[in-house]
């Protein structure tokens, strides 16, 4: 079981980076959501697996039964998961607005800010370093 | 005051005030004013914290009650204090400065609201005592300094942006990562209680993947070689105050977790992470500052500058001697303040040259005399030379590095603060000294919103460096608590009693 649920974590995340390398911003913007996603999945596998009750205290006790399941990486993966939607949303936007801007969604061709001030000659593909 | 209070004030000021100037939306005339206040409200409380740290030890609140491991605890101790202390002495001269120079766009996009709330993170992350809470401070501030670019809604701006959130989203989603595989193997979040559970552990897979993924992550954050690709492309388009709030603030936090994380959990860098970590505070170092001196833009040249100044204090974790560490804690606050004062003094420079490019400016001196000295002083403090500061910093880092047998690390430091000098004359030279090229339009009076706070900046380092004693002492004290936890831990562990 905790195997299966690593390698599924092993897989979401491995395409969340494929997605990080490439050009596409927008796709950029797609791998960080999967990555934050399989991380939250890694929080819950940090507060281990198995078969366990709902982490409800009972009537009349003062802590958690026995077999009852880790509270904690409940709240952990609620608060990641409110940070991630936030963040992706502001990703998202951000990325629509570069895009609006620069008129590209390669990364590549996003070069207005490397290029301001840049002191040597723009454009140059070799990596010459010729001095203005 | 009550140490609870003392102790939350500096986040919840800014809160208060973010919240204050959004409801203001629709009025930064107002939200400038909220702004200054609530900065001023905060350098005071931070140096009230500051006060309470040093007479009492470590200070500690429990918020809701809830004692540690189980609450949050927000966390106190000489460093964290001296951090928020700097952190909000940069804040209040760029909060005054802030009165100039920001694009209308800007002002109505949400610019203070945004400022205060960069504060909250970083205030929040220097005081957090819970590693979860630190990934959600680390957050706050990401947020707001992705906002603090997007709202001139310009190209350049949103090109840097989106180097800069792709890069640092990745960055704090490993760090979580890491956390998740921390509290998998220690099954806990409080830092003095990790401190105490994490070394009797023993070496599991678990564990050593969360070593690497915080060097990973925090490297990202702290600028540090081969991760810093992020920095100079995002700080030289801004306006000068948020380059100045960035440069200052948020590669330090960076190397605070890391101080922080490295020193109480894995009991310093030893082994071959020590080995790592050497060799990326020496490869960062020289890379920042040979790097600088080619840039031919003076805050592109000021960037490169802030990355080699993060070597120096990975310097102080690579050494993990208490002496490494209270000079890479004098270094921290040096350098918060000197590289919130040479970003302000560029954007002076930019108004009163009309350009910041150092090929279309120059002969400032015959106008700018003041600013000329003032500029010299900045940049002396930056090179390391005395009166300033930076001489003491960068002194103390590296006779620490010669004492922890790391001497060819010292070495590196020294030709580093050679080549800084360096590019220092060079600005220097080109700004003021050389005559102006045909046609350059030289603004005469400058704003004295914008001389004032950065010639405040200065002055301090110059008081920093004429009065070293106070603030070597604690710095000591920093170094010491962070190589000997023990005081951190007993009173964390120890309050909810």
């Amino acid at each position: 079981m905790t195997l299966l649920y690593a390698l599924s974590v092993a897989a979401i995340m491995a395409a969340g980076v494929y997605l990080m390398m490439d050009r596409n911003i927008i796709r950029i913007v797609l791998g960080t959501a999967l990555i934050a996603t399989g991380v939250n999945l890694v929080i819950f596998l940090a507060g281990r697996l198995g078969p366990t009750a709902p982490a409800i205290i009972e009537t009349g006790a003062y802590t958690l039964g026995e077999d009852a399941a880790n509270p904690l990486p409940q709240a952990l993966v609620l608060t990641a998961i409110v940070i991630g939607f936030a963040l992706l949303a502001l990703a998202a936007i951000v990325a629509y607005e570069a895009t609006r801007a620069l008129g590209t969604v390669n990364a590549d061709e996003m070069i207005a800010a490397r290029e301001e001030g840049n002191p040597f000659e723009p454009a140059s593909r070799e990596g010459s370093s010729a001095r203005k | 005051m009550s140490t609870d209070l003392l102790v939350i004030l500096p986040i919840i000021l800014p809160l208060t005030m973010a919240g204050f100037c959004a409801v203001f939306w629709l009025r930064p005339g107002w939200q400038r004013w909220i702004t200054v206040t609530g900065m001023t409200l905060m350098a005071a409380a931070a140096f009230a914290l500051l006060a309470g740290v040093l007479s009492q030890g470590v200070m500690v609140s429990q918020p809701g009650n809830w004692a540690a491991p189980f609450g949050i605890a927000i966390v106190a101790d000489p460093l964290s204090a001296l951090a928020v202390a700097a952190a909000s002495l940069v804040a209040l001269a760029a909060s005054v400065y802030a009165f100039r120079g920001v694009s209308e766009n800007a002002l109505h996009g949400g610019f203070f609201p945004l400022f205060c709330g960069l504060m909250v993170g970083v205030n929040g992350a220097f005081l957090t005592g819970d590693i979860f809470n630190l990934y959600v401070w680390f957050e706050v501030l990401l947020v707001c300094a992705i906002g603090l670019l997007v709202v001139h809604r310009d190209g350049v701006n949103l090109d840097a942006a989106v180097k800069y959130a792709a890069l640092n989203l990745f960055g704090t989603t490993m760090f979580l990562t890491a956390v998740a595989f921390l509290y998998g193997a220690a099954g806990t979040l409080n830092f003095a209680d990790l401190a105490r559970v994490v070394p009797e552990l023993g070496a599991s897979a678990g564990l050593t993947f969360a070593l690497v993924l915080f060097l990973l992550s925090l490297g990202v954050k702290a600028a540090a070689f081969p991760l810093f690709f992020w920095l100079p492309i995002a700080y030289h388009t801004t306006p000068p105050v948020v380059s100045a709030l960035f440069g200052a603030l948020l590669t330090k936090v960076g190397i605070y977790a890391a101080f922080r994380i490295f020193m109480l959990l894995f009991e310093g860098t030893t082994g071959l992470v020590g080995e790592i970590v050497v060799w990326m505070a020496a490869i960062t170092m020289i890379t920042g500052a040979i790097a600088a001196l080619v840039q031919t833009d003076l805050r592109r040249m000021l960037a490169f500058l802030i990355v080699s100044g993060m070597g120096y204090l990975m310097m102080g974790l690579a050494l993990s001697t208490p002496e490494g560490l209270g000079a890479a804690s004098f270094y921290l606050i040096h350098d918060i303040i000197v590289k919130g004062a040479v970003f302000l003094l560029a954007g002076v420079i930019a108004v009163a040259a009309g350009s910041s490019d150092l090929t279309k400016i120059g002969g400032l001196i015959r106008t700018h005399p003041v600013l000329a000295v003032i500029f010299l002083g900045a940049g002396l403090s930056l090179a390391g030379l005395p009166p300033f500061s930076g001489f003491w910093a960068k002194v103390l880092v590296a006779d620490a590095a010669f004492d922890g047998a790391r001497p060819v690390l010292g070495g590196i430091a020294l030709g580093t603060g050679l080549v800084s000098l360096l590019c220092v004359v060079k600005i220097w030279m080109e700004a003021f000294w050389k005559t102006g090229p045909e046609g350059m339009r030289v603004t005469a009076r400058l704003p004295l919103v914008m001389m004032v706070p950065a010639t405040a900046l200065v002055l301090v380092s110059l008081a920093i460096g004429l009065y070293a004693d106070p603030l070597m002492d604690m710095a000591a004290r920093a170094g010491a608590g962070l190589a000997d936890p023990s005081a951190y831990i007993e009173a964390v562990m120890g309050a909810g009693e």
